[in-house]
């Protein structure tokens, strides 16, 4: 009975410690003209990033070791960031459009 | 070696002849007219390659090419359009044109490596050279606003092109 209770009771404070979940949050950047923008963004682990390709051509998203996310000009495409670092990132395709995002 | 020197060479000559000129002389239909002109030859090249290459990062190369300039000269035909413009043939148009059949005729006889370094080579100097001349011809020349909007768009297109064959050419030494 009073093990019980005792375990309820460190179940109550995990809980309180753990405090309120963090909504993940949504990271647009636009690309347009072949230009990230904006061209340095942070962001937590968990939060989306969301490219938004105005172009009438295909871009990627890529960082070395990181990711390569194809962006389909006009359309959307998404990232869900799951670890913490600094990834400089650029356009396979064009490799003159770069930028940077930081995870906490 | 030395032919491809000396057309380069005469097309260079000619760009920067019509460059200095360039205040009083080339007009936005014919500025229209050789960006157009530039991404069908880029377009023909990148067709060759898909037919005679068997290397994958030569055939990705080609594809990105293929995929980017057709999309990009489809926005300039709807952009002339719009704007009742119509592309008109010029010296510089024709000098391109001249230069690109006579390089696709000496990669039609090359195959192998031979044909992957060949093309790649000629797709960085082909992207040097027409940069060159967005820069200092035919941006500054341009005087519709969203004509040279895409131009410049154009130019940032051109360069990235430019570095992603630097890096094929790279990856192949």
């Amino acid at each position: 009975m009073i093990s019980k209770l005792s375990l309820g009771a460190l179940c109550g404070l995990v809980l309180i410690l753990a405090g309120p979940p963090v909504r993940a949050e949504t990271i647009r950047v636009t690309v347009e003209k072949l230009v990230f923008s904006p061209a340095e963004i942070s962001a937590v682990v968990g939060d989306v990033i969301e490219w938004q390709n105005k172009d009438v051509m295909a871009h990627t998203a890529t960082a070395k070791d990181g990711f390569d996310v194809v962006i389909p000009p006009g359309k959307t495409a998404t990232l869900t960031v799951t670890r913490a670092g600094t990834f400089d990132y650029y356009c396979r395709f064009h490799p003159n459009m770069k930028a940077r995002l930081q995870v906490r | 070696m030395y032919a491809r020197l000396t057309s380069a060479l005469a097309l260079a000559c000619l760009i920067s002849g019509a460059s200095l000129a360039a205040g009083s002389g080339i007009t936005d239909p014919q500025i229209a007219h050789i960006a157009y002109t530039a991404g069908v030859i880029d377009i023909e090249a990148a067709k060759q390659a898909l037919k005679i290459s068997k290397d994958k990062d030569v055939i990705a190369f080609a594809n990105d090419m293929l995929r980017d300039h057709e999309a990009v000269n489809k926005q300039a035909l709807d952009l002339v359009k719009k704007l009742n413009v119509k592309p008109e043939d010029n010296d510089i148009s024709r000098a391109l044109t001249k230069a690109a059949t006579q390089e696709r005729e000496k990669l039609a006889k090359l195959s192998g490596t031979d044909f992957d370094k060949a093309y790649v080579a000629n797709e960085v100097a082909y992207h040097k050279q027409v940069n060159g001349a967005l820069e200092t011809l035919l941006i500054p020349s341009a005087k519709n606003a969203e004509l040279k909007d895409l131009l410049e768009t154009g130019l940032k297109l051109f360069q990235g092109h430019q570095q992603h064959a630097e890096h094929v050419a790279a990856m192949m030494k």
